[in-house]
């Protein structure tokens, strides 16, 4: 059967969700639900102290039991801060190393500052953690990061949040090709489409949350992109026909054709 | 009294207090949390042995959603 594996994990699903943006736990439940995932990421956060003590928490709805709870590091801007809230994470999810390592460059952009991030997560590999790291879409970038010990190299297909799509597909292309541990698109995936493309150019995997939390109805898109990355990763493995600008032969016998009614007049 | 900055505010307490004592005074006793204390993570199975101190600075966090 065809899994992602990722340290040494197998997982069927090849789609990977954040929790993020949604309009309450219920519609969190029901849309990851729906997307089939079974890696869902969380952020970790300062508590509202002397606040709704009763108050329902994430991990009461998406279990740990049930998902593979990948912490993130979003809103770090630097290696110092993403190494201390995923220590934390650690803690609170009872041990589990499996993490989520973005360090952001600029709030405006979001866009990863790499010196950061290489910093991160060497200091957080020699600590034991297993990190998938969020990159921008350099090759040499992703192949530092894997030579790093990353178990797993995800780039950005366009800006986190921007909906854009697959803006540069040959990096990408380069990406994958060089490399030995699982490519996952991580942000810009805007509907179906994006996640197929994604999965056609050979992606292990794609990770998204706004596409879904922010589709008119997230829990009828989560089940799009279930499809659709179903469907890319189908339509990598079978392999496509060549492009070319004409065909050279229709897809219909050329023989047999029934005669032209004007030459059946004729004779 | 003791002074502490939790989550960057600043919260008085009688003392003596450890970390389990003022986990439940915050009523997060049995929540799943993480807390750190001056920039040192405090295990769960410490938090009954570890006492606090004025000024101790603190961060108590939990898992929200998130991509």
């Amino acid at each position: 059967m065809d899994q992602l594996v990722i340290a040494g994990k197998s997982y069927s699903s090849r789609l990977l969700v954040g929790t993020g943006k949604y309009r309450d736990f219920a519609q969190t439940s029901a849309a990851i639900e729906a997307s089939g995932a079974q890696i869902v990421t969380v952020a970790i956060r300062r508590t509202n102290i002397g606040q709704n003590p009763g108050e329902p928490n994430l991990l009461d709805v998406i279990t740990p039991r049930r998902y593979t709870i990948l912490p993130n590091t979003a809103g770090c801007y630097t290696a110092q801060d993403a190494v201390r809230t995923l220590r934390l994470a650690r803690e609170l999810l009872d041990g589990h190393d499996l993490v989520k390592l973005e360090v952001l460059g600029d709030p405006q952009t979001l866009y990863p500052n790499m010196v950061e991030t290489l910093s991160a997560a060497e200091t957080l590999v020699k600590d034991g953690f297993k990190v998938m790291v969020y990159c921008s879409d350099d090759p040499i970038m992703a192949k530092q990061l894997e030579q790093i010990g990353c178990v797993a190299v995800m780039p950005l297909a366009s800006l986190i949040g921007s909906g854009m799509g697959i803006l540069n597909p040959w990096n990408l292309q380069i990406i994958i090709d060089n490399a030995k541990v699982p490519v996952l698109v991580d942000a810009g995936v805007g509907t179906a489409s994006d996640a197929a493309i994604a999965m056609e150019l050979g992606c292990d995997g794609v990770l998204m949350n706004t596409a879904i939390a922010a589709a008119r109805d997230p829990v009828l898109m989560a089940s799009a992109m279930k499809k659709a990355v179903q469907a890319g990763r189908e339509a990598y493995l079978a392999g496509r026909m060549p492009k070319k600008l004409y065909a050279a032969a229709p897809s219909s016998p050329t023989d047999g054709v029934i005669a032209p009614a004007s030459q059946d007049r004729a004779a | 009294m003791i002074a502490l900055i939790i989550n960057g505010q600043p919260r008085s307490f009688p003392a003596p207090l450890n970390v389990a004592g003022l986990v439940e005074q915050l009523e997060l006793q049995g929540k799943r949390i993480a807390l750190e204390r001056n920039g040192e993570i405090v295990p769960r199975s410490r938090f009954g042995a570890l006492e606090l101190h004025d000024g101790d600075a603190l961060e108590i966090v939990v898992a929200v959603g998130g991509g």
